[in-house]
This record gives structure tokens, C-alpha cells and sequence, in this order.
């Protein structure tokens, strides 16, 4: 069994790059909102003060907040959450406040969200020294995420939006769940593949036809409380509350787990195979699927587009389930974006139904076309790649099972929010990290980041040197 | 504003997001091609700051002289590790429900024991197969330890700290 980290960090720790960064991405946050208004209204934005003030201000905040208790942590994380995040303020500004409607959202509520994630972010950094304590409550986590992920059934609570029963309305403000749910699933999951590792890579029973060996199965006492609780999970999510993108993306995240803890493919292929199976199992019973997967298929057919002409049909495909118009209105904003894209707040988004939430890639591709859509692409890689750094320097096997999950988290979801707008898989209802507006997914982005960063800072900080060593150790010389 | 200016602060802001990207890619040069040669003025410096850091009095007054704080492990597989010290015992072995949990092929399931006693800390082997060491000697009996004394079980090396 190897433990040792095959790679050390270096132990540097680079925090005014950290700070030089997290201003220019302030900067490029202004820059846009510069470049929207002087577009769109020709003039500069009246607010672009306080939002510089503001913006800034949070983001140095967090920069010293990190410098003083966690100054061993990786420089990168918070600079490239602060670009996606000021990115999706400004996006949400051109959007809403340049053009003179904020009736379903405003940059400014983005901006009072992002200063409270940011506050919890800090009261996490702070307080969750050890993350490793985390390790021992598995089965409650699996509890918490449970009794999270079924808080939107419960009548009084629950609120349905878009067709998606996955919010939870606590008066004062809507919550979603399935966005913390989430979280605790990964540290489940990451216990429990500590303590159970070796059995699960290693006690198996062979699958044979004829004297061939097909496939290693492992034990089903080994399988079960795992296969158990993930597919409640992904079954109330699936058929009860719509939620397909949380469900995919736990689903991908749960079979790269735990394929880095047991260097199996075997369980790629039974994972593939049960997730295939359950699709088409459920393909003629879940109407909702059923729809998602023909507006997918199908998104340019007249009577799923929904012409005028099916509009008109009261037996149309649109009329009685569903349409693709989103989808297919996207697709259109991102090919008018083309290479260069036209600018920030030279494009028409607005023409996109809900371009704010799932959509906000599509308004990006559209003003800054493929090169700016990369930058934003880029940024996700980098903060996933740091995260899998953290991983492989980390000396404990919980800690590189956490931070490779929760790396694996945020590429799968940013996966499955622009394969699905893209039309690379069937249209789900997740939201980027950082960058869409929602206060749960913006909460939870930044819980992700802390959780990252306290980690980073615990692996990267050089190890106590000895005080006395009289040769404890005897040293063999060959 | 005219489109010629426009399309020029459109590319200036392309560049500028793909400059920040090339930034970011040179804050993590480091690990991917090794600390560059003529750095070495910087890691001089961090390395005396490093090593001028545990000599400085530490900062907390509250805490009696001599009295540890933490146990870190100093050396071995966890090396890097520490834990805080409370008046609860730590136990530490491969087992699972060990209050350190030290993956090392050489150590027992529960193997040793370090608990406070009126405000002394003491190691105790619990009967392990390849016995606790305390500097170059195995454990017998428990044994009072003091803050720095290396306490050694298979390859991982442990010690008390303020």
C-alpha cells in the first residue's frame, strides 16, 4: 500500500501573488461591467464605484483573512473563484441593471450573496482546522445529505420551480438543498472508502463464462451500504424531484471516488452499466425523462422547437410536454458569438429564456465567443487541477479522498452544465460554480473552495522539524 | 463611443482574461517544472524566515512553560501531522478507531499510549510486536516524556510540542 505522496508541494507560500491576482480579476470584474455599459448604454455604469468598492473590498477581505489563518494554502484558489465569480457579476449586471430590468434578478443581490458566501467561507477557514475530523461521522453525513436532499417533499417547505421540486422556501429566503447535500455525500463517501478501500479493490468473486474471466464483482456486503445509499439518492432526485444534473453529477463523482481508491476499472464498467441500465429502465415510466431526453435528441424537430404552427396544435410535442426552445435559442446565441464573440453587452442573451440561472455560459459565448468561453473553461481546470494537487500532497488517505472528490465535484458539474447547454448531453438543471446566479450554488461553490483551501494550507505546511534527533533512527549505508 | 473603440476594448478585455489565465499558469510553474535556478535568492530567504520560525517565542502567554500543546509527527508516512493535546489519552496504532491513525507497516493496532497524568504527559506501549522507542530505548514500562523527545514506533517518529 503506498501512503507517501509521490509529489511534494513546494512549501512557498506565494501569498502576494495570491493578492495580485485576486485584484487583477477585481480589475477584469470592472473592466467588463466597463465594457457592458460603454456598449450597451454608451456611457460608463453609474455604479461601477460602488461595485469596485465593494467587490474589492470583499476579495482583499478574503485575501487577509487567508493570509493571517491559513497562509500555507494553495495562491490560486481564491484568485480564480474571484474571477468567476466577479465574471458572473458582471454578466448578471450587463444582463439585469444595463438594461434597465432587474424584475428576476440583479447583480446587486449577486453581490450581497457573494459577500455572505464569502463570510461563511472565512467561519470555515477559521474553524474547521482539521478536516480530517470530518472522517469520523460518515454515516451521519450520509444521514444529513438524506434528510437534505428529501427537505423539498416536505409540503409546508418544499417549492417547486421550472418543473424542479428542489428548493426549500424558509420564509425569509429560498434555499436549495441538493447543493449541500452534495457536499455531504462526497465526505460519506470519502469515509467510507477509507475504512472499507482494501475490500472494496480487493475482495471479489470472479464472473466467469466458460473458462474465460469476464469481470471481478466485488462482495456484496461491501457493495451494498454504498449502492444503497447512492441509489436512494439518485433515484429521489431522478424520478421524484427532476433534479437530473445533481443526479449526474453525484453519479460521476461517485464512480471517480471510487475509482481513486481502488484503481479499479472493473467498477467503471459495473457503474456505466447500472447507470445505462437504470436510464432505459426508467425511459418508459418517467415522463420528465422521458421529455428531457427528446428535447435533446430532437431539438431542432419543428413541433419540439415549438414553430407557430405546433404552436397553434394543441396535440403538439410542446403543447403537452415539453420544448427545446431554450436549448435551441442557446445554440443560436453561442454560434452569433462565434470566435471573438460580440462583446459584452453587444450580443441580444435576452432572447434566451432564463439565461441567468443554467444559461449564463450560453450569454458568455455569445459576448465573448470562444475565446473568452475558454478563459472561463480554463479557470474551472486550473481550480480542479489545484484541487487534485492538494489531493496528491496531502499525506492522509482521507484528505486525498476529499479533495479528489470535491475536485471532482466541480469538473463534473461545470460537465454538466456545458455539455448540457451545448447539446453534448441532455439539458439538466445545474448552475457553473461561482458563476450563475442563485444564492445555494454560489453558498455551496464557496464552502467547496474552503473546505479546499483549508485542506491545501494543512498540506503544503512544511513539516515540524525535529527538535532533538540523536539517531532514533538507525541509518543503513550500503 | 465608436465601433472602431469598442472593438478595440472588446480585444484589449480577450486579452486581458487570456493574460490572467498565463498569470495563473506562472504562479504554478513551480510544481510543474521544479523551483527555477536564478530563484534562489527568494528560497534563501523563505528558508532562514522558515528556520528563524520555531526559535521565536511562541505567542502564547496563557500557556505554563514546558507544557505541550500538540503532538506532531516529525517524521514517517504522516509526517507533518499534529494533533492538539486535550486531558483525554491518544492512542495510536493502525486500528481503525485510534485516536491517531498511523498507516505504518511496523506498527500494531493499538499500539502505544500518551496520556497526561497531573499535568505530565506519559508514553506507554500497549504490548505492540515491534516495541516503542523513546530516543534509543524500548519501552518497558511507561515512561514520562518532555516536550522534543522523539518517540519512534516502526518509521513514524512523533514528538511533543509547545
Amino acid at each position: 500500500m503506498t501512503t507517501e505522496a509521490p509529489t511534494q508541494l513546494p512549501p512557498i507560500k506565494r501569498r502576494n501573488a495570491e493578492l495580485v491576482m485576486t485584484l487583477a480579476a477585481v480589475a477584469i470584474t470592472l473592466f467588463a461591467m466597463i465594457e457592458a455599459g460603454l456598449t450597451r448604454n454608451g456611457e460608463m455604469p453609474a455604479s461601477l464605484f460602488v461595485y469596485g468598492v465593494l467587490f474589492g473590498g470583499l476579495a482583499t477581505l478574503a485575501h487577509v483573512f487567508i493570509r493571517f489563518f491559513a497562509p500555507w494554502s494553495d495562491p490560486l484558489l481564491l484568485p480564480l473563484a474571484t474571477l468567476l465569480n466577479g465574471l458572473g457579476i458582471a454578466m448578471l449586471w450587463r444582463l439585469f441593471e444595463a438594461t434597465g430590468d432587474t424584475s428576476e434578478g440583479s447583480a446587486q443581490d449577486q453581490l450581497i450573496l457573494t459577500a455572505a458566501s464569502m463570510a461563511v467561507f472565512a467561519a470555515l477557514v477559521y474553524f474547521l482546522k482539521e478536516p480530517r475530523t470530518l472522517q469520523r461521522y460518515p454515516y451521519i453525513m450520509a444521514l444529513a445529505a438524506v434528510v437534505l436532499l428529501l427537505l423539498p417533499l416536505i409540503p409546508g417547505i418544499g417549492m417547486t420551480v421550472n418543473g424542479a421540486r428542489q428548493w426549500v422556501n424558509l420564509g425569509v429566503t429560498t434555499l436549495q438543498p441538493s447543493e449541500f447535500a452534495k457536499i455531504a455525500l462526497v465526505v460519506f463517501l470519502a469515509g467510507y472508502m477509507v475504512t472499507k478501500r482494501d475490500v472494496l479493490a480487493l475482495a471479489s468473486r470472479q464472473v466467469k463464462i466458460g473458462p474465460l474471466k469476464v469481470l471481478d464483482l466485488p462482495r456484496a456486503r461491501d457493495l451494498a451500504p454504498m449502492a444503497a445509499m447512492w441509489g436512494f439518492c439518485i433515484i429521489v432526485l431522478v424520478i421524484v424531484m427532476n433534479d437530473l444534473g445533481t443526479a449526474l453529477m453525484l453519479f460521476g463523482t461517485f464512480l471517480a471516488m471510487i475509482y481513486v481508491a481502488t484503481h479499479r476499472s472493473n467498477w467503471l464498467v459495473i457503474g456505466l452499466t447500472a447507470f445505462f441500465g437504470a436510464c432505459a429502465l426508467i425511459y418508459p415510466f418517467v415522463s420528465h425523462f422521458r421529455v428531457r431526453m427528446v428535447t435533446w435528441l430532437d431539438a431542432f424537430r419543428p413541433d419540439v422547437y415549438c414553430t407557430d404552427e405546433a404552436m397553434a396544435n394543441p396535440d403538439s410535442f410542446c403543447q403537452t410536454a415539453g420544448n427545446s426552445q431554450q436549448l435551441v435559442q442557446g445554440l443560436f446565441a453561442m454560434a452569433e458569438g462565434g470566435m471573438t464573440g460580440a462583446g459584452l453587452g453587444g450580443g441580444k442573451p435576452g432572447f434566451v429564456p432564463e439565461v441567468q440561472n443554467d444559461f449564463i455560459f450560453v450569454a458568455f459565448g455569445e459576448e465573448l465567443g470562444l475565446a473568452g468561453c475558454m478563459v472561463m473553461l480554463m479557470a474551472m481546470a486550473l481550480l480542479v487541477e489545484r484541487g487534485m494537487r492538494i489531493a496528491l500532497a496531502s499525506k492522509e488517505l482521507f484528505i486525498k479522498m476529499f479533495a479528489s472528490g470535491i475536485s471532482f465535484l466541480i469538473a463534473f458539474q461545470t460537465f454538466v452544465v456545458i455539455g448540457g447547454v451545448t447539446r453534448v448531453i441532455p439539458m439538466t438543471g445545474a448552475t457553473i460554480p461561482f458563476v450563475a446566479k442563485g444564492g445555494s450554488a454560489l453558498l455551496s461553490s464557496w464552502v467547496m473552495l474552503a473546505l479546499l483551501m483549508r485542506m491545501s494550507n494543512n498540506a503544503r505546511k512544511p513539516a515540524p522539524q525535529a527538535i532533538q534527533d540523536e539517531g532514533a533512527t538507525q541509518v543503513i549505508s550500503r | 463611443m465608436s465601433d472602431l473603440t469598442l472593438m478595440l476594448i472588446r480585444i484589449t478585455f480577450l486579452c486581458v482574461l487570456w493574460l490572467f489565465v498565463i498569470m495563473a499558469v506562472g504562479v504554478i510553474r513551480t510544481d510543474l517544472l521544479g523551483p527555477a535556478k536564478n530563484k534562489s535568492k527568494r528560497s534563501k530567504r523563505s528558508e532562514e524566515r522558515r528556520s528563524a520560525g520555531p526559535a521565536r517565542p511562541s505567542r502564547a502567554p496563557k500557556a505554563r512553560r514546558n507544557e505541550p500543546r500538540a503532538l506532531v509527527v516529525t517524521k514517517g508516512p504522516l509526517a507533518g501531522t499534529s494533533l492538539n493535546l486535550t486531558s483525554q489519552p491518544i492512542v495510536i496504532g493502525r486500528a481503525n478507531d485510534a485516536t491517531l491513525v498511523i498507516n505504518d507497516d511496523y506498527a500494531s493496532g493499538r499500539h502505544a499510549r500518551i496520556f497526561s497524568d497531573e499535568g505530565r504527559w506519559i508514553v506507554e506501549d500497549l504490548g505492540s510486536t515491534n516495541g516503542t522507542y523513546l530516543g534509543q530505548q524500548r519501552l518497558t514500562s511507561p515512561q514520562p516524556i518532555s516536550v522534543g523527545q522523539p518517540i519512534r514506533i516502526g518509521k513514524t517518529v512523533l514528538e511533543l510540542r509547545k
